[in-house]
């Protein structure tokens, strides 16, 4: 089970009341851009075995955006935080670093 | 033709009982929550003050309930609600907002009982215990797949909304959870 706090309204909600949208802070190459630009916005993926950051949705609650930071192999969240920003907050990243020596730190 | 509601008046006697709350008049109101206009446009629409996150704030002449940081629902008499919206948009003028009489697109329970939290939570992941959800709180959840908000008026009575088009369904879905012998004695 899994449980993420909602930083525009403050409920801890079950992830059944939310929706994942994927990798966060990902640069949306649109029309115009070069192939290889566009290839990697549409496909190419961070997936470390660990810390990763993600884009939620408050479906069912309050219907907000908002991203987190959690490890896919144990579950655990490390934060949530607004989604009107282009990188974690510092504070999150040094929490992480904290709990997890090998974290190489944020990597878009 | 007259107004009807999606339950036409249907109730059930379980270990809660379920009830067709009648028409009720409901309006959503989104724009920035935190301006001086929309706070008077909440008063003057409903008689009660801006509701603070998750809060549902009640006044003389209706309800205002925090949907989410830029929305709000206010609930008003049913035959007021098309004049209400109207006062709204001409009382917010030119600032951006929406707003607009969505009562018939809703079904409305009342919930009288002592067990609503653990019927509730027989169908929904939201935390129902009284320091999570208190009075005065709105919670917007699911039950089974479907949307819902739920608060409470007072520790023995609940009002839920749903759309229209599923009400029959959260209809059946709480008549089948409040069924006498279902009993769960949690909160």
């Amino acid at each position: 089970m899994l449980s993420l706090t909602c930083p525009n309204c403050g409920i801890t909600a079950d992830e059944t009341d939310l929706h994942c949208d994927g990798q966060a802070h990902i640069t949306r190459h649109g029309a115009g851009s070069n192939d290889d630009d566009l290839e990697t916005y549409l496909f190419m993926r961070n997936n470390p075995k660990g810390v990763h950051f993600e884009r939620w949705r408050h479906v069912y609650g309050c219907g907000k955006w908002f991203h987190a930071a959690r490890c896919t192999m144990t579950l655990e969240v490390f934060g949530t935080y607004s989604a009107q920003t282009f990188e974690p907050p510092k504070a999150l990243i040094n929490k992480i670093k904290k709990k997890r020596p090998e974290f190489e730190g944020f990597v878009k | 033709m007259s107004s009807v509601t999606a339950l036409n008046g249907a109730t059930s006697n379980g270990i809660i009982n379920v009830a067709d709350a009648g028409l009720m008049g409901m309006i959503t109101l989104r724009g920035d929550l935190a301006s001086a206009g929309m706070a008077k446009a909440v008063k003057a629409a409903t008689g009660s003050p801006m509701p603070a996150m998750r809060q549902i704030t009640t006044g003389k002449s209706g309800a205002a309930a925090w949907m989410s940081s830029d929305e709000l629902l206010l609930m008003v008499d049913y035959a007021d609600a098309d004049a209400v919206v109207a006062k709204i948009s001409k009382s917010l003028g030119a600032a951006h907002h929406l707003a607009v009489n969505v009562s018939d697109a809703r079904a409305v329970f009342n919930l009288p009982g002592d067990q609503i939290r653990d019927v509730l939570a027989k169908g929904s992941p939201a935390d129902m215990s009284n320091d999570a959800f208190p009075i005065g709180e709105v919670r917007r959840t699911r039950i089974g797949q479907l949307a819902v908000a739920f608060w409470f008026t007072d520790a023995q009575n609940a009002k839920l909304v749903c759309f229209r088009s599923v009400g029959g369904h959260i209809m059946r879905w709480l008549e089948n959870a409040s069924e006498i012998g279902s009993e769960v004695g949690f909160h």
